[in-house]
């Protein structure tokens, strides 16, 4: 865990509302992983107070990309920073997704910015398996494809792909993912995650997801973020020190 | 010119006011990786309950202006596991721990006192009496005179460590809460706890938070936290140590100025935990700089 002053290089949007933040943070591309997560300070002010926890999007040598929406003031000054200066990151945090195991082929599962962070995931698993992207969103906007391989989109509205949710869609393509040895790896909103759960389940599929909850410190200290553990009732896990990736199996969705 | 940074509260001696505050450090493990506890003048460990407990559902924490709300729910390991699998790690460490004891009755303040004062890491007790966030104890304690006097009798003729009533906020007249702890064996006060808040989504016209209501920290609640202190100050003679929104080293010293022999930093070692330490050297520089030999000379130097 380090706590550095990271230059920013660019902001990009890449797509409707959605941004890519490009920062030079050597110290930390050096050793995250896919599905490990950075606290950020997004202002020196005492508004807005708390760190913004975002999962690393991409790593590219020593650059950084984090990807978010303009949800409220922190996430508005982050979109809104200029090229030369400089944010507060705290990182990396928590547990990434195990890509090793003797799986064929990774089934990536989001819904909407829960394709953060599967750009870096696809790109340490190039020529290592295959993968097979399974993208949601609720219209045409929320799906989200960018860096990612072999993708089939799927949105509520119909206006991008399969029309339905993305579970509806993995469910249109059972035989394919019965076929093949494969492993799912899963990051979205938690109505998504909670169907997933069950198709996983009923399957038999080994599932990794990436779990979310409203944290202050990110490193265990605040207490803030806990999820049930599906073994031991009597206490909790915390999203950000034991996770935030789960094996599906292992917590209440 | 030499500086002298350490403070007294009561028999306990720090080798500087900053103290990390309850339930903003853990059991000190994590916040080591950022501050060298050994330049500080003392942790305070999570609230520790007989038995462990496992705090409030999610949501327990939301954002507000210049602060935030908590509603944790005293989750912590209870002090059995805390002796056997936390205190290893403190011991390695040469600074004051002090045991934050949180309890639902009277009894169990006074059976977690007598099993952790045995421990001779332990160097003093804060009894929690002013939670916000849990139904039995906390609050209904921390407004209850008769109880925080009942409370700090009972704790104090189970040890002979050291004893800090931490004082709710939620009063209209915090010094006789004060004033109740001086005169039933307390060396000292800390306050403030949080300040009882909520927050809704105006979308879904539900709480923020599960527990409906949770304890404002940061600092927005500063100014809160300062005119309390001040209260005390002139009202009761008896060491205190303040909290409320500490950003960086010019609150401690208005806390000081306005009472405190010492200070918490609480919710800031969520935002920069490497933080507590540099502002142990920023005292020091300030001092230097206004030609203030002894740090202790502060405290209460309001001139009204």
């Amino acid at each position: 865990m380090f706590i550095i002053n990271a230059p920013v290089e660019e902001t990009i949007e890449i797509d409707h509302r959605i941004y890519l933040l490009k920062i030079n943070a050597p110290e930390i591309t050096s050793i995250i992983k896919p599905g490990q997560f950075l606290n950020v300070r997004v202002s020196e002010r005492v508004f807005p107070l708390l760190r913004r926890p975002f999962s690393v999007c991409d790593v590219d040598g020593e650059h950084l990309y984090l990807m978010f929406n303009i949800m409220g003031e922190g996430t508005n000054i982050l979109a809104h920073k200029p090229k030369g200066s400089t944010i507060d990151i705290l990182g990396p945090l928590g547990n990434g997704f195990n890509l090793t195991g003797d799986y064929k082929t990774a089934v990536i599962v989001a819904g909407g910015l829960g394709a953060a962070p599967f750009p870096y995931f696809t790109r340490m698993l190039n020529g290592k398996k295959d993968i097979i992207s399974f993208i949601g969103g609720r219209t045409k906007d929320d799906v989200i494809t960018y860096n990612l391989k072999n993708v089939k989109e799927a949105s509520d509205d119909g206006s991008r792909g399969f029309k339905g949710n993305v579970v509806q869609l993995l469910e249109e393509n059972i035989e394919l993912l019965k076929s093949k040895n494969i492993k799912v790896f899963a990051c979205g909103p938690t109505v998504m995650l909670r169907a997933l759960k069950d198709f996983c389940l009923k399957n038999n599929f080994n599932c990794e997801v990436s779990t979310e909850c409203a944290m202050a410190c990110g490193f265990g200290i605040c207490q803030g973020c806990p999820i049930e553990s599906t073994e031991d009732q009597e206490k909790y896990l915390l999203v950000c020190k034991d996770g935030p990736v789960f094996n599906i199996k292992d917590v209440v969705i | 010119m030499n500086i002298d940074l350490s403070v007294k509260i009561g028999s306990l001696a720090l080798r500087n006011p900053i103290m990390l505050a309850s339930g903003t450090v853990g059991y000190g493990n994590e916040i080591s990786e950022f501050t060298d506890l050994n330049k500080l003048g003392g942790i305070v460990t999570k609230s520790l309950s007989l038995k462990p407990r496992k705090g409030n559902p999610p949501q327990r924490i939301a954002e507000t202006p210049a602060g935030m709300l908590n509603a944790i729910g005293l989750a912590n390991v209870g002090v059995e596991v805390f002796l056997k699998e936390k205190i290893p790690f403190l011991k390695k460490f040469d600074v004051p721990l002090i045991c934050n004891i949180a309890a639902s009755t009277i009894d169990e303040y006074i059976e977690c006192t007598r099993i952790l004062t045995t421990e001779e890491t332990i160097k003093a007790f804060e009894i929690n009496i002013s939670c916000p966030n849990v139904r039995e104890g906390g609050l209904i304690f921390g407004n209850d005179l008769n109880a925080v006097a009942k409370i700090t009798d009972k704790v104090r003729a189970t040890t002979g460590k050291p004893i800090v009533i931490k004082l709710s906020p939620n009063v209209s007249y915090i010094a006789a809460f004060a004033k109740a702890a001086k005169d039933n064996g307390a060396d000292a006060v800390s306050a403030i706890n949080t300040l009882l808040g909520t927050a809704f989504n105006i979308n879904t016209r539900k709480p923020k938070i599960h527990n409906i209501t949770g304890g404002l920290s940061g600092p927005a609640i500063k100014p809160v936290a300062l005119a309390k202190v001040l209260e005390i100050s002139r009202e009761v003679d008896i060491p205190i140590i303040g909290i409320g929104g500490i950003m960086d080293w010019k609150d401690v010293i208005e806390f000081m100025i306005a009472g405190s022999s010492a200070v918490q930093i609480g919710t800031l070692n969520f935002i920069d935990p490497s933080a507590p330490g540099k502002i142990v050297q920023q005292l020091e520089e300030y001092c230097e700089k206004m030609s203030i030999e002894k740090i202790s000379s502060l405290t209460a130097s309001y001139i009204l």
